[in-house]
């Protein structure tokens, strides 16, 4: 039973760029990218317990610091992309640092308060970050010269780096130093009365989450080759937090679930409606009020409860 | 020296905005728990009212209009926690993540309602001569700010300190359970405060209307410097908010007119400060 699952879902992700048309494939990327910047934030709040409504300030400045260095600076992109990804884990600490001298709903605010200040800059700061036109004309690597302009192409790309991502968070999770951080998630004067450092291991999991919001940064910024404030925005923090807890926070597959969830909305419904704000916040009542444990853990209940019955 | 004291003034009366928004924001943290993000949309929602009612009735009176707007802004924030919170007793993150959903309902509304473009709010007729004092000239309207933030915080300060409904809040402030079990209906309380904080940050709206004007966009920009003041002056108490509000102010506005691309980051540095020395706010007790 769960090497079926485990096959059906490795299909479904295996066979799209064989079966499907540009526009799914492109689909899937985002939903790719969408779900490693979700899974990023799940350390935090699923497996940390620290609410971030910052997040997004990692994606999008990876984003903007390899979108300036390559269409500004002549840099390349493997060394543009080192200098992104080494830039935001720093900014990471630093914010880190910050944030974690508080908790909870301080946490919460410090965070927020710090992503809206960069957001700010973003739009104001016009003569490096182009304000409110943001940075266009951008291109996509081309590693090993395989050139990522082809989106099934671009799908391997990214399929490889989130098998990576998922590989690399389930494994930090489940290692000692999960456990660590779940205890310290649940019982923080215990942990440290056992002798761990609650605050070390909160923070080294904020960098580390920093880390992979920067990689899906990354994607993102090589997906749409155009970089807008907007991603920096709270709404695109709150759109990655509401995946995780639609989904499922605490949970690996729940973020995966969730982000997909939130995109393929976000997709379909602008489609036919402008009004995705609007849209965001009810999905943000509806799934606090009548599924608070969220998506994952509420089917796999049912299926559990099915399975009991049956027998 | 003009500028220096121009400057100033724009310095209290942003200070005197930020506290309307941040004396409702912290009060409602300190008795609730609950850090409502909606508090941004609050003060915009009553900028929009502001704005539409003073440019439909010519001559129609600013004070009037902040007390109508602050009042439509209390009953929806009182419905939002009746029908809503409530529901969420206990739920620290669903809270926040609910009114983090109302700010998005809220801000999209008022997109849609009034359009992207931003509405300028006439400045009150009898207020737009400007004053002279010590042979400086000031803009009336922002001495007339000041004044109200400062009546403002009286009444609150007097409201919370003197009044039989204070002694109620500062019972559950201290020890929600303790003021529960002596008979204090703190459920009743939680509502109260919430409209109030809500009313005050809708009045405080229509009052910055003249100065900031409507547009989409103005809870994202005030929400933020909210929290900075909270986090500065300590969460959940008026004073620091008083405080807080005022060196903001100062931060944001003097930020603004000497480094104007780095004016965001210059309100980094007092918060970081603060954090680093006195984490819970220059003002605020420790949270057990």
């Amino acid at each position: 039973m769960k090497w079926l699952g485990i096959a059906l879902i490795a299909a479904a992700f295996l066979l799209p760029p064989f079966l499907a048309g540009d526009f799914y494939i492109n689909l899937a990327s985002q939903i790719l990218i969408a779900a490693i910047f979700a899974l990023s934030l799940n350390l935090l709040v699923g497996f940390g317990g620290m609410t971030s409504l910052g997040h997004a300030s990692y994606l999008g400045v990876a984003a903007y610091i390899s979108a300036l260095l390559t269409s500004r600076y002549g840099f390349g992109h493997g060394a543009a992309a080192l200098i992104s990804i080494g830039g935001t884990v720093a900014m990471a600490a630093l914010f880190g640092v910050i944030a974690l001298r508080a908790t909870g709903l301080g946490f919460l605010m410090i965070t927020l308060a710090l992503s809206q200040v960069l957001w700010g800059l973003a739009y104001r700061m016009s003569d490096i970050t182009n304000g409110d036109n943001g940075v266009s004309g951008l291109t996509r690597p081309a590693p090993f010269g395989i050139s990522l302009e082809n989106p099934v192409a671009f799908y391997w790309f990214v399929l490889i780096v989130a098998v990576i991502a998922f590989a690399t968070m389930a494994i930090f999770v489940s290692s000692a130093f999960g456990s660590s951080l779940q205890g310290v998630r649940d019982q923080p004067r215990r942990m440290a009365a056992l002798g761990f450092n609650p605050w070390m291991i909160r923070w080294i999991t904020f960098v580390y989450a920093g880390f992979w919001a920067g990689i899906s940064g990354l994607l993102y910024v090589y997906y749409n080759k155009y970089i807008h404030p907007t991603s920096l925005s709270t709404t695109s923090s709150a759109e990655a937090l509401l995946g995780v807890i639609a989904g499922g926070s605490g949970t690996l597959g729940g973020p995966v679930v969730g982000a997909a969830l939130v995109l393929l909305l976000k997709n379909y419904v602008s489609a036919y409606v402008e009004r995705w704000n609007m849209l965001l916040g009810l999905v943000f009542l509806f799934i606090v009020l009548v599924m608070p444990a969220g998506i994952v853990p509420g089917v796999t209940r049912l299926i559990a409860n099915l399975g009991r019955r049956s027998r | 020296m003009q500028f220096w004291i121009i400057q100033g003034l724009n310095s209290l009366s942003l200070g005197g905005l930020l506290f309307l928004l941040s004396s409702g924001f912290s009060l409602i943290f300190g008795l609730m728990r609950l850090a409502n993000l909606t508090h941004g949309a609050f003060f915009m929602l009553g900028t929009y009212f502001g704005a539409t009612a003073l440019r439909a009735w010519d001559g129609l009176n600013l004070w009037i209009t902040a007390l109508g707007a602050g009042l439509v802004v209390a009953a929806i924030g009182g419905l939002f926690e009746r029908l809503v919170l409530t529901r969420l007793r206990g739920n620290t993150l669903g809270q926040v993540l609910v009114t983090l959903g109302m700010s998005f309902i809220i801000a999209d509304g008022c997109l849609v309602l009034w359009g992207g473009d931003s509405i300028p709010v006439p400045t009150p007729q009898s207020l737009q001569a400007p004053t002279r004092l010590f042979g400086f000239v000031f803009p009336t309207y922002r001495l007339v700010l000041v004044g109200c933030a400062v009546v403002a915080a009286v009444a609150l300060y007097y409201l919370l300190e003197r009044t039989r409904l204070g002694a109620m809040i500062r019972a559950g402030v201290d020890d929600r359970q303790m003021a529960r079990a002596v008979g204090i209906p703190v459920s009743n309380l939680f509502t109260i405060v919430f409209c109030l904080g809500a009313g005050i940050a809708g009045a405080g709206g229509v009052l910055g209307g003249p100065i900031l004007s409507a547009y989409p966009g103005l809870d994202a920009d005030m929400l933020p410097l909210a929290l900075i003041v909270v986090i500065l002056g300590g969460i959940g108490s008026l004073l620091g908010a008083f405080i807080g509000s005022f060196i903001i102010g100062f931060i944001y506005t003097f930020g603004s007119a000497l480094f104007p691309e780095l004016s965001y980051i210059i309100l980094f540095l007092p918060m970081i400060l603060v954090l680093a020395f006195r984490p819970q706010g220059l003002f605020g007790r420790v949270v057990t």
